[in-house]
């Protein structure tokens, strides 16, 4: 099993990412380059934090255009197992695998610190080595993180489960405060209906080891690690 | 042929660079402002080889699919002959 991290010109968590795979979780992974379109071999797809095309029309919507793209809505189609992480957040919204969109934060400023996130559910691929209502410290670094959905669809995510990572206060309750982005219903990471696409704005990758000040986002890649690795025996 | 496209947020979704920029006008001494959304405005230049039809569905197309996001955002295209 292997984990692929896209790289788009302006991508700057691409080597974070790769490093917390090969050296933290010790996996096979590669990087890809924006312009391959050749996914054959890989069994996760990681879309790193950054500012590709230096979020030129809208964050994210350059890129969603790029080949490898087209590739990636093909696997994800195929139930290939996608994580979109701040940039790749955006860039999966604009792509059409994820619903709604990132807008400016809300106080127009960029906002860059730990926050809290309360994990919701851990029935997923995503957050298995988690327990359900967890509270996480995890860094954000985002201008455009203020996610937006119509009523209707922001009632299917809530009903069907799909929101993953809430932002909260450090008692674990979705305040007002503890929103940093504006994000309606203090929302952080959503899932798709079938469950093998994650969009999250904050950086598990920044916070996978205690010398950076918290390891808690470490979870999420040892959960993709065991359930790849699950996958892998099944198949 | 000359194209221009004006993207706009839909109503109900939130604007604050537009208030921002409200905030400003009026601290500027203006009471004209009750209200500001920003946008954004693109002027397209189309191929010549274009008939005016093909051209007014691509670009449509194109304002659509591209150049606006349908979640957040509405559009208006206008072409001069």
């Amino acid at each position: 099993m292997k984990f692929g991290v896209v790289v788009f010109p302006g991508s700057n968590c691409d080597h974070d990412a790769y490093h917390v795979i090969s050296k933290v979780i010790g996996q096979p992974v590669d990087f890809i380059w924006h312009r391959d379109s050749n996914l054959d071999g890989f069994d996760c797809i990681v879309l790193p934090g950054g500012f590709s095309y230096g979020d030129y029309l809208r964050t994210g919507a350059i890129a969603s255009m790029s080949p490898v793209m087209r590739s990636v809505v093909g696997f994800a189609n195929h139930g290939g197992i996608v994580i979109g992480i701040c940039n790749g957040f955006q860039i999966l919204c604009e792509s059409g695998l994820l619903p709604g969109a990132l807008l400016r934060n809300a106080s127009l400023a960029f906002a860059c610190r730990h926050v809290n996130l309360r994990v919701e559910r851990t029935d997923t691929v995503y957050t298995r080595d988690y327990e359900r209502g967890q509270v996480l410290s995890i860094p954000i670094a985002h201008g455009d993180g203020n996610y937006f959905c119509d009523d209707e669809t922001l009632a299917r995510l809530e009903g069907e489960g799909q929101v993953l990572f809430r932002y909260v206060d450090s008692k674990g309750d979705p305040t007002p405060e503890s929103n940093p982005n504006g994000s309606r219903n203090n929302i952080a990471g959503i899932v798709n209906d079938r469950g093998n696409v994650l969009g999250m704005m904050p950086h598990p990758e920044r916070a996978s080891e205690e010398a950076l000040g918290s390891a808690d986002g470490r979870g999420v890649f040892t959960s993709l690690a065991a359930a790849l690795a699950e996958l892998a025996k099944a198949s | 042929m000359k194209a221009e496209v004006y993207v706009t947020l839909k109503r109900g979704v939130l604007d604050p660079q537009g208030k921002a920029i409200q905030h400003a006008i009026e601290a500027n001494g203006s009471d004209a402002i009750a209200a500001v959304r920003q946008g954004k405005y693109f002027e397209i230049e189309v191929a010549p080889a274009l008939e005016p039809a093909a051209a007014r569905a691509e670009l449509d197309r194109i304002a659509r699919e591209i150049l606006s996001n349908p979640v957040i955002e509405d559009y208006r295209l206008e072409i001069h002959e």
